[in-house]
């Protein structure tokens, strides 16, 4: 072994990282071989001086409790809007507009709502195996793959062309129904776009929202409700959004 | 409700005392310290929703995953210029440190903490989880999803950057 075969070797040597067999041929190397045995030394004392203790970043003090609120604030949006909506209700029992308050607060921004689960099927999708049920990037694989699953038949178009491949699809389950999911992707970032028949025949323009760091959009199309998720940034999701609408 | 009770009592057990190395790797990684509280929070919401992501290995291990992982999306979105990402390309030749002995004394604790923030990203992000958490090859490169070779050559040419940078300050 001589020094050039060592050099690579050499911090992982220092730290226990190499085989047997490999970690007596560079004992054997720096044995005859002062170059190399100053490497390992200086080596050995960097890495002293690193784990000193000085390099270690202590949180501030007030850094755990912020982090306890902040997810106190997200299980309470979800868990504890219906006990207060109820209270609101009661309150409200009293008024003149007692019948339209009630239906108002029974049915609290639904859009929210849809948006809040649109973003917890994305999260979920992060996690290994639960991004596509079908993958390919040829649509012709992804729309058949969806027929006889769905009670409509979802538009599959590939945008690898635009900068947006189609990297798959899957079924899931948003605003109390079974939706077709199309997963596109842009460098490093995943889109999950979500589709259903719509109620409203109506077309809308396309809404923004940020939820917990993450854009969430929304349109209503050719009697279709979409709905994209993804850390990619607004505006590059919002051009993907009117390629999906041309 | 046992479900989320359960989720509670795995927190508190098993990722809220990781709190402190969820704050070094992320204020190493994005060098300030608001953005690392930022991202801190932003880690555990992640990890609380992630929580069943959790194989029961390795907690802090799985915490410093998402922490990196949150860590990117952050520089990526609030600082695109300079990400600085290297190609995994040997460069020991060219960069081989000055055959001189490096004395523990005379290392300057500060010029030590500089070295390392220049460090590029993920040269600086190994270095943090070998030398600060202790973790094996076979971990980081479970944390930061590179090979374990490309592990293995990143740490060799940070040490050899920071060994460059601690003599070159002495001369
Ligand atoms: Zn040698």
């Amino acid at each position: 072994m001589n020094c050039e075969d060592t050099q690579v070797l050499l911090s992982a040597y220092v730290d226990g990282e190499l085989d047997l067999v490999r970690s007596l041929e560079i004992e054997k190397h720096i044995e005859t071989c002062p170059a190399c045995a100053l490497t390992v030394q200086n080596q050995q004392t960097l890495g002293a001086a690193l784990r000193a203790g000085s390099l270690y970043h202590r949180p501030p003090q007030h850094i755990e409790e912020r982090v306890r609120a902040a997810m106190r604030s997200q299980t309470r949006t979800k868990r504890i809007n219906w006990p207060i909506l109820a209270v609101a209700a009661s309150l409200l029992l009293a008024g003149v507009f007692v019948d339209r308050m009630v239906r108002f607060a029974s049915r609290p921004a639904p859009q929210t709502l849809v948006a809040q689960e649109v973003l917890d099927s994305h999260l979920r999708s992060l996690m290994p195996g639960h991004l596509a049920d079908v993958q390919s990037s040829d649509r012709h694989t992804v729309k058949p793959w969806f027929s006889g699953k769905l009670d409509f038949s979802p538009p599959v178009a590939d945008f690898a062309a635009e900068g947006f491949p189609l990297t798959g699809g899957r079924l899931d389950s948003v605003n109390g129904r079974t939706v077709a999911v199309l997963v596109y992707q842009r460098h490093q970032h995943l889109i999950n776009a979500y589709v259903w028949p719509s109620p409203n025949s109506a077309n809308s323009s396309v809404t923004a929202t940020t939820l917990q760091g993450y854009n969430i959009l929304h349109w209503t199309h050719a009697g279709l409700e979409w709905w994209l998720a993804s850390d990619l940034n607004t505006q590059e999701l919002e051009g993907f959004a009117n390629q999906l609408i041309q | 409700m046992y479900g989320s009770a359960r989720r509670e009592q795995f927190f508190e057990t098993h990722v809220v005392p990781h709190m402190g190395a969820a704050y070094n790797l992320a204020r190493w990684l994005t060098r300030n310290d608001h953005d690392a509280e930022d991202v801190v929070q932003e880690a555990y919401l992640r990890a609380f929703r992630f929580w069943e992501s959790f194989r029961g290995a390795d907690a802090r291990a799985w915490l410093l995953a998402i922490v990196r992982n949150t860590c990117f999306t952050w520089l990526q979105q609030n600082r695109k210029p300079s990400l600085e990402l290297v190609e995994d390309m040997p460069d020991l030749k060219s960069a081989q440190a000055n055959p001189e002995a490096l004395l523990l004394a005379n290392v300057d604790a500060e010029m030590l903490r500089r070295a390392v923030e220049e460090l590029p990203l993920e040269f600086r992000e190994a270095i943090v989880l070998r030398e600060l958490e202790g973790f094996s090859y076979k971990e980081i490169s479970s944390i930061t999803s590179a090979p374990i070779g490309t592990v293995m050559s990143r740490l060799a040419r940070a040490r050899t950057r920071l060994q460059k940078a601690l003599q070159g300050g002495a001369a």
